[in-house]
C-alpha cells in the first residue's frame, strides 16, 4: 500500500489528463454542427482519455496490489482495436444514408458517388459495363 | 493525492455522460444516436475503472470488459443494419 510519491503524482497526472481529454471529446460530440465533424470528437479524444485512465489504473494496481493486473491491458487493447472499426462503420452508414453536412463543406461526397470520375485506362470493353 | 483527484475525474466523466445523453436525445439523425451510444459505452468503462480505483478492488473490471464487448457488437449490428438492411445475411 506504500506508493512512492512520484508514482502517486504520475497516477494523478494521468487521471486528470484522461478526464480532461475525454471531456473535450464529449464536448465535441455535443457542440459540433455536423455529423461528420461530430464523429471526430469521441473516436479520438475519448479513446485517448480512456486510455490514459486505464494506464493510471494499471500503474496503481500493479504497484499497490500483487503482480501486474491483466484486465486493464485487455480492456485497453480491445478498446484501441475496436474504436476505429466502429468509427469507420458509422461513417459508412452516414454516407449511405446521405446524412446532410454543413453548408461550409466543399465537394459533397455523394456527387462523386453518383457520378464517378471516368477511368483513365484504355477502353477494352466499350460501353458494356457503363451506365 | 489520488483520493483527492478521483472525485474530480468522476465529476468530469459525469459531465461527459450528460453531454452524451443530450446528443442521444437530440440527435437529428439516427447515426448521431448510434455515435452517442458508443461514446456512452466508452465513458461508462472509464467510470467503472475509476470506481474500481476508489474502492480498491479489481473485481468490477469484468463488467467494464463486458460493456466494451457488447458496445462494439451493438454498434456494428446497428450500422450494418443501416447499410445492408439486415444484420446477418
Amino acid at each position: 500500500m506504500d506508493i512512492p510519491l512520484w508514482l502517486e503524482a504520475l497516477i494523478a497526472a494521468l487521471l486528470i489528463t484522461g478526464a480532461v481529454v475525454a471531456t473535450l471529446g464529449s464536448l465535441g460530440l455535443a457542440r459540433m454542427p455536423d455529423f461528420y465533424m461530430r464523429l471526430h470528437g469521441p473516436t479520438k479524444a475519448s479513446t485517448l482519455g480512456v486510455g490514459c485512465t486505464m494506464l493510471a489504473s494499471l500503474v496503481y494496481f500493479s504497484v499497490s496490489g500483487e503482480g501486474i493486473s491483466v484486465q486493464e491491458i485487455l480492456i485497453t487493447v480491445f478498446l484501441f482495436a475496436t474504436a476505429p472499426v466502429s468509427a469507420h462503420m458509422m461513417a459508412r452508414a452516414a454516407l449511405h444514408r446521405r446524412v446532410p453536412c454543413s453548408y461550409r463543406t466543399r465537394d459533397l461526397p455523394w456527387e462523386e458517388m453518383d457520378n464517378p470520375p471516368p477511368l483513365r485506362q484504355s477502353s477494352s470493353s466499350s460501353g458494356a459495363s457503363q451506365r | 493525492m489520488i483520493s483527492a483527484v478521483i472525485p474530480f475525474a468522476l465529476a468530469l466523466f459525469g459531465i461527459n455522460l450528460i453531454l452524451n445523453l443530450y446528443r442521444l436525445l437530440k440527435g437529428p439523425d439516427i447515426t448521431d444516436r448510434i455515435l452517442a451510444l458508443d461514446t456512452l459505452n466508452i465513458n461508462a468503462i472509464a467510470v467503472i475503472v475509476l470506481a474500481g480505483i476508489q474502492m480498491d478492488t479489481t473485481l468490477i473490471f469484468e463488467a467494464a470488459l463486458l460493456i466494451a464487448l457488447m458496445g462494439f457488437v451493438g454498434t456494428v449490428a446497428m450500422t450494418k443494419y443501416l447499410v445492408r438492411g439486415d444484420v446477418i445475411e
